[in-house]
């Protein structure tokens, strides 16, 4: 029993961290039509951000209030990249696909060589507070708080995001324009400010994924993005372009069944089977399990 | 009396194909101007070119005046705010979103926001606030659609065949609509019913293989049996319902 509630909430930390990438892909690419293969980047900046912050901004640390502000720090970095790429990178190719992923696919592969030409290729070990080493005892299993505090994080910003398209203007039109962006210009409103909201939101959730991916991982390294966002666009695909409730339901199915499928079957075997559930996803019903809706 | 819109030499060409070759039409300050013709003649394209909703892969050449102000290469969202409203063809409401969502959607910053009026207009928007605009029916998605536009002050309405699928009944109370909104402001419209037309429209323009093949009064053009037949393809019997 205590193994399969360790196995379901390690997994659910899994989730969580795939979550906070798939979130904000999953409204760039239902709202903007943008399939921004840069993403990864923003978690690097946001993990390479705290990292560095915690070591060299002066109040910031890895412990306590300090490591909320190298935190802050990381997260506002990745922001920073998301909007700057946006506006600069993304804005003068709308409605060009191919060029988009070429760039998009250019800045991941130039952003991991910059990270590497700057900090090094090898993993380094991530400042973290103590207590995040830890376990907790959940019901006869020890299960690490690391893992906890991303189960926390996600729920938070599950509960943000959803907030901020129910309640606010820019969320109406996020909503509406995931539906028909055309109709959201002829009824007098710039989309273009809603895209860069959106790149904004989806570069700090990815930042924050980098942070908290480093203390759940204990080391940062520069490919850590790149390969944590296979994951997410699996995820982003199964849970619906533009449903940030779908990509929260497919994160829990996909990081569930690769720790289950991982522990029970062979290492590696969890993997496989995530992509064969996107098989099946996409030969059954390949508008994901929401459809192209900005749930709210 | 000036114009409220003149369309000049408006080409469109998407993917290679000429839709418009060299348009030419003005739309008078008030009353309800038609934009007739066959399936495929290019009417939906004039108005999306109008409003600057041509695909970015087309090219749009030629002059759009509303009023002295050029609108070509400007941006919709601009178009719109400076008094532009335009109703598309099969409504586009926004079907996830809730019917005040739809109208709110719709406010200006730094307006204020009509609803009295859109709520006469249609009382049955006020009614169904909560409810998604997906589950309303035809009738009801094109009373928000014209409900939507009309938050705003308009200078002039293009609206893109609101008729459209609708039930007889429901195509009556949309053509009456439309008549009391073409009282306060002009109207460029796209409308396959010539009884809805009869009743509207004051002057017409009828496109041909994306020409002009006949500008001039509506009515006069609804009588002339033979023209009618082979500008629009319809008899005189349709005509006249």
């Amino acid at each position: 029993m205590g193994t399969v509630i360790l196995l379901a909430l390690t997994g659910l930390g899994l989730a969580a961290l795939y979550f906070l990438v798939a979130s904000g892909l999953s409204l760039v690419f239902g709202l903007a039509d943008v399939l921004n293969f840069a993403h990864g980047l923003f978690l690097g900046v946001g993990a390479y951000g705290t990292w560095w912050a915690a070591g060299n901004l002066p109040g910031a640390g890895p412990d306590g209030f300090g490591f909320v502000f190298a935190v802050a720090f990381g997260v506002a970095a990745g922001t920073l990249v998301a909007i700057l790429v946006e506006l600069v990178l993304i804005r003068p190719l709308y409605s060009r696909t191919i060029e988009q992923v070429l760039v998009t696919v250019g800045l991941s592969l130039a952003g991991v060589a910059l990270l590497q030409a700057t900090w090094g290729a090898d993993a380094r070990p991530f400042p973290r507070p103590d207590w995040t080493r830890q376990v907790t005892g959940i019901l006869g299993a020890q299960v690490p708080n690391g893992g906890l505090l991303l189960i926390i994080a996600a729920v938070l910003v599950l509960g943000a995001i959803l907030a901020f398209l129910r309640w606010t203007r820019y969320g109406l039109v996020i909503r509406a324009g995931v539906e028909n962006r055309e109709m959201v210009t002829a009824l007098g409103i710039d989309v273009r400010k809603a895209f860069t909201l959106v790149f904004a939101i989806g570069g700090a959730a990815a930042a924050l994924a980098g942070a908290l991916g480093g203390v759940y991982f204990g080391t940062v390294s520069p490919g850590q993005g790149g390969s944590l966002l296979i994951f997410a666009f699996i995820v982003v695909v199964i849970g619906g372009m533009g449903s940030v409730v779908g990509s929260a339901y497919a994160a829990v199915v996909v990081g569930l069944v690769q720790q289950f499928v991982n522990y029970y079957g062979t290492s590696g075997l969890g993997d496989i089977c995530v992509v064969g559930l996107l098989a099946v996803v996409l030969l059954l019903r390949p508008q994901g399990i929401a459809g192209k809706v900005a749930t709210a | 009396m000036e114009p409220i819109l003149s369309v000049e030499d408006l080409s469109v060409r998407i993917s290679g194909l000429h839709i418009l070759q060299g348009v030419s039409f003005t739309v008078a300050p008030t009353g309800v101007t038609v934009l007739l013709g066959r399936n495929g003649v290019g009417k939906t394209t004039t108005l999306r070119a109008i409003v600057g909703l041509t695909p970015p892969a087309g090219e749009v050449r030629g002059t759009i005046r509303m009023g002295a102000q050029s609108l070509l290469a400007r941006p919709t969202h601009r178009l719109v705010r400076g008094g532009l409203g335009y109703v598309p063809e099969d409504r586009c409401v926004f079907a996830g979103l809730t019917v005040a969502e739809n109208l709110r959607l719709a406010e200006r910053r730094g307006a204020t926001p009509a609803y009295d009026k859109v709520f006469a207009l249609f009382p049955e928007l006020d009614r169904r606030g909560r409810q998604r605009a997906g589950s309303l029916s035809g009738g009801q998605q094109q009373m928000l659609a014209i409900g939507r536009v009309l938050l705003n002050d308009n200078r002039l309405l293009l609206v893109d065949e609101p008729t459209k699928g609708l039930a007889p009944k429901v195509v009556t109370e949309v053509a009456e609509v439309l008549e009391r909104v073409a009282e306060s402001v002009p109207v460029l419209l796209v409308e396959q019913n010539l009884a809805v037309v009869r009743r509207l429209a004051r002057d017409a323009v009828v496109l041909a293989a994306g020409k002009v093949a006949w500008t001039g009064d509506a009515h006069e053009l609804l009588l002339e049996t033979a023209l009618t037949k082979s500008l629009l393809g319809v008899g005189s019997a349709e005509v006249k319902h």
